[in-house]
């Protein structure tokens, strides 16, 4: 056990009454029992969930051997470093020419405080973490239809949404238009709480003074000693603001995904999938594409090649199968699994997404401009530009993630070469920052859809789909059960991979053990 | 595809910067597991079946639609047998399929017509037949 | 005892660490958005070589101190700096395990924390705005890390609200953000706003307030997958079968204002509250430490001032040894930058004028407590699932402050275990050491029932009982500061003061640096014109 003393577990259940018991659905470290002798199982893919499902079922006493189609293990949880090399479908070839140390994430960069089963092994494996900031007040909220195009603070888009209404509010709560709805004595309660959340003034009113600079920041700041006197700016009005569709970034940090507190690895998120690998060494085979799946009544039998060369098919058999390739590229493997389960893997389109990584000569952002980390939304096609969440300060170069963008823009930058996106992203960027047209040095370009081993980002689910499909793709056929991303409801998260992957072998293994 | 579909995806995403979006598009509501995202289901800017191609399917189809192969692969659609009944490849485009996606809400009557005509009488395929706009909403 | 507020109010929370903008306030048109940098800090001082052998006594090695005697020096000045304590840094100051610490009335601790365990009884935080502070923390080489001020998943708690059941932050804000979206739609739909706002505005606002406040297709926040994303569900999405998830139940709007906790919400959106917000690895004092490494043999410690002159020709300061008290000694400069609190400088003879002594005689001193507890292991973390952040309470102790550095570490961790102002910190100064760390204790176990079992060391820090400020930081009011402030910082003679309590940042480093920076401007200026 992990952890958890006697004593603490005691502890949990006091807790529990006390409405303070955690709401995730990882419920502390799997415990399957000892398989019958001998049993062993395939696993397809060492991506999360297929690491997952490897490293417990090895630990429960199975025989495991897993096939991957990459020379690394990770999958979609990689980082690029200076050096690395790139082919994406089509043949563009990227070399990465970032510094030592520096690096983008092409897939998933963030752990929330609550995707507590990939925390669970990402403590397990001894990857250290750091905090990753989603939102920066500081940061730029921008549209080039909004301010002649000059982007905004968030703290003031902010403080200026809240505060007017807040006003509004609290104005129309005076006039009477509650009266019907809510008590007299909550109405006054109302109207303090309003008067502190959007830090009105003694009238009530959100006033361009002290009181509000105090929340969107000052146009000169107070200082020390003399002529140090605050100045407030100016507020954007209400209707301007509404006009400039800014206030809908408002909205960024409190979805339940980007709240503090997130994680991010040091090092890079690919230092998850380089530790699951190194746990696992000796039962992975790397370069393997997996070209055939096939079940009888003993066991399953994959038939792949070398990823890089072809030549003759081999195969690898066992008496169960834990299937992580993604639907997009299984919908392309023959594997003789029911008609529920293969017209629910034939019906998972994968999105399109891009990440651009810019190297810039100095950290501009934040020697200019003051932004540590975090987020600027902007309305261009590049949607935000994330800036790095390590070496803060420092007097070297940095490198910001300089597009991170879905469906029809990343569409757009899949269709375009490495470089045209880099050169976009460019574009874009200096709208924001004029400083990137002096400071910019490398970049690199992903677009989901030219990944060999993915074709897009991650399954993309309707709710319709999800209503007729989904337990399909999750229910055991045979003796193959699917795990990943696609087959959880939390896509496009690496949590949904590892809660996948423990909900798969634990009914695979209740299967194996009634067998 | 309706207005109404609920995107059961992009947990990754950003958020409801779909005011910020230049979308003059349908757009969709946020959805259980993931809030929406900007400029997810915008227009394609593209008029005219080339320039349709080259800004959007040649991402996965490549430049000389003879598609590509990794762990999975991208089919060609040069010299393809299955384009020369018009209604197929529109209805792919408009509904997707297996991991390929839908774009009714991405590209119009007009463009969706464009672009299979184009691919239709190019790169190898020598398609006579027309589609129009009113045969791909028919479709829909 | 009585109960404080859920979190200080703006109003509150300045007056409790001394005012911050000050009252006259110019209105200013912000025209020009641009990069201009709204901070007072304006890069590093240039100073003009001073005539040869001119030299400078400080009084206090603090933040303000060292600034001006790093300054000073670089410029080509003398510099002698005179400090009471043993060490650099002043307020800027971290208790580490092994550390002895006596406060007035002969109290003793020793902090029983493990090696790397520590808790910063002064300034714990580093805004971005700050940038005269950051700006010496990396001249100096001090290595920073993030901070964490806002936690969606730590607490708010009430005695008085929900049956003094703690909430989750995620849950009061997503509530709070819900009903007034709600509350407005519905009135700018039933016609309350069509007087004060264009029908295309209201639309809009129609939208934002939906897409802001996760109303529903009704503009109504109610029980949904969409709200719970907002404020977290009863169970989480999952994967593989079984794993849908299941919403949570929004609080009843009555509930909500009731119970007081929304004001944690606006307390996290302050301007020096917003991230990004830094501290220095290792504890706030690493600061300091590396200020007097880099000053080397020009401060001298453990010098008590007890008079201070000036004449037609300079400065003598007159010190015993703040240890075994024994006879005098003086030290004489050209000019003197003072840094001493007012709260102390106010009982030191010294031949300033009428308006400086008055404005250093009106300054009084605020309370404020810091209690560290260290726990055996990070239940917080483990059990609960908040990994930094502060957890917000009307009991005395104010906040609960979860370690922000070895996130996920399988050792122990030091939480701040109180951090209060005003009454509730002049009452805890009234008490012993052990008695605060054991209020501490009683009220964080009505939070994290975990406090009792877990418990290993305390430290209790309250800024009244500390010899060498007498309190926590001047506390100015808007009237003082209108009569007083610009005497305070006036050149007299040949002295200037600065610090914090002569700075409109008050109780924060940043005061410090700013308030130096000027003070020894205005010197140089008058020396070069001399």
């Amino acid at each position: 056990m992990i952890g958890l003393a006697a004593g603490t577990t005691a502890m949990y259940h006091a807790m529990t009454q006390m409405a303070l018991a955690d709401t995730s659905t990882f419920k502390g470290p799997i415990n399957l029992s000892a398989p019958p002798a001998g049993a062993s199982v395939l696993v397809l893919g060492a991506g999360i969930a297929g690491m997952v499902a490897a490293m417990e079922l090895r630990d429960a006493g199975y025989k495991v051997q897993v096939l991957e189609y990459n020379g690394r293990p990770g999958g979609r949880n990689w980082s690029l470093y200076g050096g690395d090399t790139y082919t994406e479908l089509g043949g563009a070839t990227q070399k990465v020419q970032f510094d030592a140390g520096q690096y983008i994430n092409p897939g998933p960069w963030r752990l929330p405080y609550h995707h507590q089963g990939i925390l669970h092994y990402v403590n397990r494996l001894g990857v250290a973490l750091e905090p990753f900031t989603q939102v920066n007040y500081n940061a730029y909220v921008h549209s080039t239809t909004a301010f002649d195009g000059k982007p905004q603070r968030y703290r003031t888009v902010q403080a200026d949404f809240y505060g007017q209404v807040a006003e509004l509010m609290s104005k129309t709560t005076k006039q009477g238009a509650l009266d019907q709805d809510v008590t007299k004595e909550d109405r006054a309660i109302l109207i303090s709480a309003l008067k502190e959340w959007g830090a009105l003034d003694a009238n009530d009113k959100y006033a361009t003074g002290l009181e509000a600079g105090e929340r969107r920041g000052f146009a000169s700041d107070p200082g020390g000693g003399l002529n140090s006197v605050a100045i407030a700016g100016k507020r954007i009005e209400m209707g301007d603001l509404l006009k400039s569709g800014l206030w809908s970034a408002i909205g960024a940090g409190l979805a339940y995904d980007m709240q503090s507190t997130i994680f991010q690895p040091k090092g890079g998120m690919g230092q998850v999938g380089k530790a699951f690998g190194k746990a696992l060494e000796p039962l992975i085979q790397y370069n393997c594409k997996v070209i055939d799946i096939k079940q009888g009544d003993k066991g399953v039998t994959a038939t792949y090649i070398d990823s890089r060369t072809g030549g003759a098919p081999k195969t690898a058999s066992a008496d169960w199968c834990v299937c992580t390739i993604p639907a997009s590229v299984l919908s392309q493997i023959p594997m003789n699994v029911g008609g529920p389960m293969e017209a629910a893997i034939n019906q998972i389109p994968y999105m399109a997404a891009l990440k651009v990584g810019l190297q810039m000569k100095r950290r501009f952002w934040e020697q200019d401009e003051h932004i540590y980390g975090g987020v600027t939304y902007t309305n261009q096609p590049n949607t935000m530009i994330g800036y790095p969440q390590w070496d803060f300060f420092s007097k070297g170069k940095g490198v910001l993630l300089g597009s991170y963008c879905f469906g029809t823009p990343a569409y757009i930058a899949a269709a375009k070469s490495p470089e045209e996106r880099i050169k976009d992203a460019l574009a874009y960027g200096a709208n924001i920052h004029p400083q990137y047209k002096d400071e910019f040095e490398c970049g690199v370009a992903v677009a989901w859809h030219r990944v060999p081993w993915t074709l897009g980002c991650a399954g993309f689910w309707t709710e319709e789909a999800r209503a007729k499909h989904y337990d399909n793709l999750c229910a055991v056929d045979g003796r193959i059960v699917l795990a990943g991303e696609h087959a959880s409801r939390i896509p496009a998260w690496q949590e949904g991979a590892v809660t996948s992957a423990l909900d798969a072998i634990e009914r695979l293994h209740k299967k194996a053990m009634s067998a | 595809m309706k207005s109404t579909i609920r995107v059961a995806a992009a947990a990754i995403l950003l958020t409801t910067t779909a005011a910020m979006a230049d979308t003059a598009g349908p757009a969709p509501k946020p959805d259980a597991h993931g809030p929406n995202i900007s400029g997810f289901f915008s227009p394609f800017p593209f008029q005219g079946g080339e320039a349709i191609y080259k800004g959007v399917c040649q991402g996965c189809h490549m430049a000389d639609a003879k598609g590509a192969v990794g762990a999975g692969m991208y089919p060609a659609l040069a010299k393809n047998e299955n384009l020369e009944t018009a209604a197929y490849p529109v209805g792919i485009v408009l509904k997707g399929q297996k991991a390929m996606p839908f774009f009714a809400l991405q590209l119009n009557d007009q463009q969706i017509a464009d672009v299979v005509n184009y691919v239709r009488t190019h790169f190898g395929n020598k398609y006579k037949d027309k589609v129009k706009p009113e045969d791909v909403k028919a479709l829909r | 005892m009585t109960d404080q507020p859920i979190a200080p109010s703006r109003r509150s929370l300045l007056s409790m660490i001394g005012g911050v903008a000050g009252s006259a306030a110019m209105y200013h048109a912000m025209t020009e958005m641009g990069y201009a940098d709204e901070s007072t800090f304006k890069g590093p001082v240039k100073l003009s070589p001073p005539p040869a052998g001119t030299s400078v006594l400080i009084l206090g090695a603090g933040v303000a101190g060292m600034v001006a005697a790093m300054e000073l020096r670089d410029a080509g000045y003398k510099v002698q700096v005179l400090e009471y304590n043993g060490r650099p840094g002043g307020r800027n100051w971290t208790l580490y395990g092994g550390d002895t610490y006596t406060e007035l009335g002969g109290f003793t601790q020793k902090v029983g924390f493990d090696p790397g365990q520590y808790i910063n009884p002064g300034p714990w935080r580093l805004p971005y705005h700050h940038q005269g502070i950051l700006h010496y923390v990396n001249r100096l080489g001090v290595a920073l890390e993030p901070f964490t001020q806002v936690n969606f998943n730590a607490y708010v708690h009430s005695t008085n609200a929900y049956g003094g059941k703690p909430q989750r932050y995620r849950q009061v804000q997503a509530d709070f953000h819900g009903h007034v979206a709600e509350l407005l739609a519905k009135t700018t739909k039933q016609g309350a706003l069509d007087q004060s706002v264009s029908k295309q505005d209201r639309e809009m606002l129609m939208v934002a307030l939906q897409n802001w406040g996760a109303l529903n297709g009704n503009y109504e926040y109610g029980k949904s997958i969409e709200t719970s994303l907002r404020r977290g569900f009863d169970v989480d999405p999952g994967g593989g079968l079984n794993s849908m998830p299941v919403p949570s139940e929004p609080r009843a709007m009555s509930d909500v204002v009731q119970s007081g906790l929304w004001a944690a919400i606006g307390a996290s959106c302050n301007y020096e509250m917003q991230s990004a917000i830094f501290q220095p690895k290792g504890g706030m004092g690493m600061i300091g430490k590396a200020f007097g490494a880099a000053l080397g043999p020009l401060i001298q410690y453990n010098a008590k001032v007890i008079e201070i002159k000036q004449d037609e020709k300079g400065v003598t300061a007159t010190y015993i040894d703040s240890r075994t008290g024994g006879e005098k000694r003086t030290a004489s400069a050209d000019w003197c930058v003072c840094t001493i609190p007012a709260s102390i400088l106010t009982q030191i003879p010294m031949n300033v004028a009428a308006p400086m002594k008055n404005a250093i005689n009106q300054l009084s001193y605020s309370a404020a407590l810091k209690v560290g507890l260290q726990f055996k292991r990070r239940f917080w973390e483990q059990d609960d699932h908040i990994y930094g952040g502060i957890t917000y309470t009307n009991q005395p102790n104010g906040t609960i402050s979860y370690p922000m550095w070895d996130y996920f570490s399988k050792g122990k961790g030091v939480v701040l275990g109180a951090y209060t102002f005003g009454q509730a910190a002049y009452l805890a100064a009234a008490k012993s050491p052990e008695d605060r760390i054991q209020d501490a204790l009683e009220y964080g176990s009505k939070i994290h029932p975990q406090y009792r079992q877990e418990f290993d060391a305390g430290v209790a820090v309250a800024w009244h009982r500390v010899p060498w400020t007498l309190g926590c930081a001047g506390a100015w009011t808007e009237p003082a500061r209108a009569v007083h402030y610009d005497n305070l910082c006036a050149l007299d003679g040949r002295i200037v003061l600065a610090g914090e309590h002569a700075s409109r940042i008050p109780a924060w480093q940043e005061g410090a640096v700013t308030s130096s920076i000027d003070a020894i401007t205005r010197l140089h200026q008058r020396v070069m014109s001399a």
